[in-house]
């Protein structure tokens, strides 16, 4: 018994000894770092919380001027009418239409961009022809011009193809400028898997589209979630594109919050605008939320061999 | 016997860069040729031209008797194991091994039958619904080679399958892979770098340098009789010892320094006079003794003496020429102690200084 009880406190004395230095939770130290950290994030949020807040007052109250208190009447009044009603010179069905318009051209051009430059990336890594690496050059100095450049001589392609003013244009558009920059990372990717699986793929008679759905697919679900990620903001946050590109039936949300927000004619209608503004950045916003792991370890896996 | 492989003429040019020069190779059905030489030697560039992974710049390939030069690597009837096992991560060993049936459209119950034999013999049945990455190194190329197996064809080949193992794990798999080559009667070409598993496993082994074959022969005979010094020096360890010297008395005896070696009882070709000729003798090939015997020792200082095991090495100093002798590990030798080193005349070898062939 007494054997028992020394040999706990041997243990217990040892245990003490043993592990990092405890530190103490209000040091010096951490009063100074979150301190720091927590003035700074309540700088950033700040234009955030005036958003939120005027955004949920009505007119009489913001009028009062005390921008930074909550209000004192909570009313969605503003988001809806941001939403459905807000009037942008002879329209006035609000964001709504914008909304469907960027719908319907984030999801096309983000989906052929992917597929393209996935299958682009995997071609120039793994079935190198005659003058892929000459191909790859020019691609990437594409990224390097200035996209005002471009906007001329593209609205005369359009207009010759024919698809000027119309979605699929734009759609067009955004594909093409987003290939060098997504060819690049999925290259990049590809050849930071070992060489090995596809020459084992090929012996096993597996194809072209064979390897690329059976083994290179379900090894980059990462670059994926980055790609995506970076399109469908790209894409949805464009406006340079949208405004020069289409027509105003079909203008996208960012444009249409621009109309809204710079209407000249009544009042200044601060709730509908700041509510306009956050139903805009809503879907980027989801996104990162949604995939915001995937995304940091797509990146992390592309930064290890480029 | 048919030949199993065929390589007329290979050439393959990277650019400017000849990697293959003009090869030739013939396998015999059944035969395991080890390809051998140091990296950059062109031995794995030859393996994947083998496997129609390297698209040839001249020549020819056939493989049991077809032309598939330009035939795609699935048609050829070749089975590989890569270095690092290559296996696929996302599919469980099962899938990995039955990947290529599937693209070849087996018929089901033809892939469960093969899978499940090929799970017999390497032993992979409890582990065939795992992923590769909880698998050991040994476990993950034991797959590999299953999945080679699987696809029923007449010739494998293995490029370095052993290099990522460590040294245990190396010597057991190598057997392994020497079994199975005796059970199954396949054509197998072997790519290493490392001389054991060339000697312990081939039937012939091909030295290669520079994108050329420099040898090829069986173990014993590329051991005993090295077709030139570049073979002479990269098989074997500790490596061969050279003494620089000259062949005298028409070619009846080597001048090395101040002392003469009978050459009589050398088996090779007729040994002419020389001004400068090298002696190529292997640390086995020699004994230490305390007397001198004439036309029959070298003297040499002791320098170091290393016990190894089994054996132990002794390192000693012959003029400026360093040499290592290997004796039975009882025997301790102080540094400093002048002996004299008894030739094998009948196990050495003779190179030409300027064409360094063997005589």
């Amino acid at each position: 018994m007494a054997s028992i009880t020394t040999n706990i406190a041997a243990h217990d004395a040892q245990g003490a000894a043993r592990g990092p230095k405890p530190r103490r939770a209000l040091s010096p130290r951490n009063i100074m770092l979150y301190g720091t950290l927590i003035v700074m994030c309540l700088y950033y949020l700040l234009p955030l919380w005036v958003m939120v807040m005027t955004s949920l007052k009505g007119m009489p109250e913001i009028r009062l001027g005390n921008i930074f208190s909550p209000p004192l009447e909570i009313t969605f009044e503003p988001w809806v009418k941001a939403w459905s009603t807000a009037c942008t010179g002879l329209n006035c069905d609000g964001l709504s239409r914008g909304f469907w318009n960027s719908v319907q051209i984030t999801v096309p051009s983000v989906i052929i961009s992917i597929i393209v430059a996935s299958v682009n990336g995997y071609a120039l890594v793994n079935w190198k022809f005659k003058g892929s690496e000459v191909f790859f050059t020019i691609l990437i100095f594409g990224s390097f011009i200035p996209y005002q450049i471009m906007l001329y001589p593209m609205v005369i392609l359009l207009r010759e193809a024919g698809l000027y003013g119309s979605l699929g244009g734009l759609v067009l558009v955004h594909t093409i400028f987003g290939m060098p920059i997504l060819t690049l990372l999925f290259r990049n990717y590809f050849s930071s898997l070992p060489e090995e699986l596809f020459k084992a793929a090929r012996v096993d008679g597996a194809g072209f589209w064979g390897i690329y759905f059976r083994i290179m697919l379900p090894m980059s679900l990462p670059m994926f979630v980055v790609a995506l990620i970076l399109q469908v903001t790209g894409i949805w946050n464009d406006f340079l594109f949208g405004v020069v590109f289409t027509k105003p039936e079909i203008y996208p949300m960012t444009v249409q919050l621009n109309n809204i927000v710079n209407s000249v004619q009544g009042v200044k209608e601060y709730n509908v605008n700041m509510a306009a503004t956050m139903l805009t950045g809503l879907v980027p916003l989801i996104i990162y939320f949604a995939s915001g792991k995937l995304f940091v370890r797509g990146i992390a896996a592309g930064a290890v061999k480029g | 016997m048919t030949n199993s492989i065929e390589v007329k003429d290979l050439t393959l040019n990277f650019g400017a860069v000849s990697v293959l020069k003009n090869m030739n190779l013939d396998v015999a059905e059944g035969e395991f040729v080890v390809l051998l030489g140091p990296s950059g030697c062109g031995k794995s560039t030859l393996l994947n031209c083998l496997a129609g992974l390297l698209d040839i710049t001249d020549g020819q390939i056939f493989i049991k008797g077809k032309n598939v030069t330009w035939a795609e690597p699935s048609a050829r009837g070749i089975g590989m194991v890569f270095q690092s096992y290559a296996l696929y991560p996302q599919m469980t060993v099962r899938g990995n091994m039955s990947f290529g049936l599937k693209n070849a459209r087996v018929p089901k119950d033809e892939i469960e039958r093969r899978v499940a034999r090929a799970a017999e013999i390497l032993q992979l049945e409890p582990l065939l619904d795992r992923k590769p990455a909880a698998l050991s190194g040994g476990q993950r190329q034991r797959v590999a080679i299953g999945r080679a197996l699987v696809r029923d064809v007449d010739v494998f080949l293995f490029d370095e399958p052993l290099s990522n193992l460590d040294a245990k794990l190396r010597s057991e798999l190598r057997v392994e892979i020497k079994r199975l080559h005796s059970r199954l009667k396949n054509t197998m070409v072997y790519v290493t770098h490392d001389q054991i598993e060339a000697l312990t496993l081939a039937d012939r082994i091909a030295v290669m340098r520079g994108g050329i074959i420099q040898q090829l022969a069986a173990p014993q005979e590329i051991y005993n009789r090295p077709s030139n010094l570049f073979v002479a020096g990269f098989i074997g360890s500790p490596s061969m010892n050279f003494l620089h010297g000259a062949t005298v008395d028409n070619g009846k005896a080597f001048q090395f320094g101040e002392t003469k070696v009978d050459l009589a009882g050398y088996e090779g070709g007729a040994i002419l006079e020389r001004s400068k000729a090298i002696l190529g003798l292997r640390p086995e090939h020699l004994t230490i003794q305390d007397q001198p015997e004439p036309g029959k020792t070298i003297p040499a200082t002791v320098e170091i003496d290393e016990p190894m095991g089994a054996d132990s090495l002794v390192w000693l100093l012959a003029g400026s020429t360093q040499m290592s002798v290997r004796v039975p590990v009882e025997r301790r030798l102080a540094a400093g102690k002048k002996v004299h080193l008894k030739v094998d005349i009948t196990k050495a070898s003779i190179f030409d200084t300027v064409t360094e062939q063997r005589v």
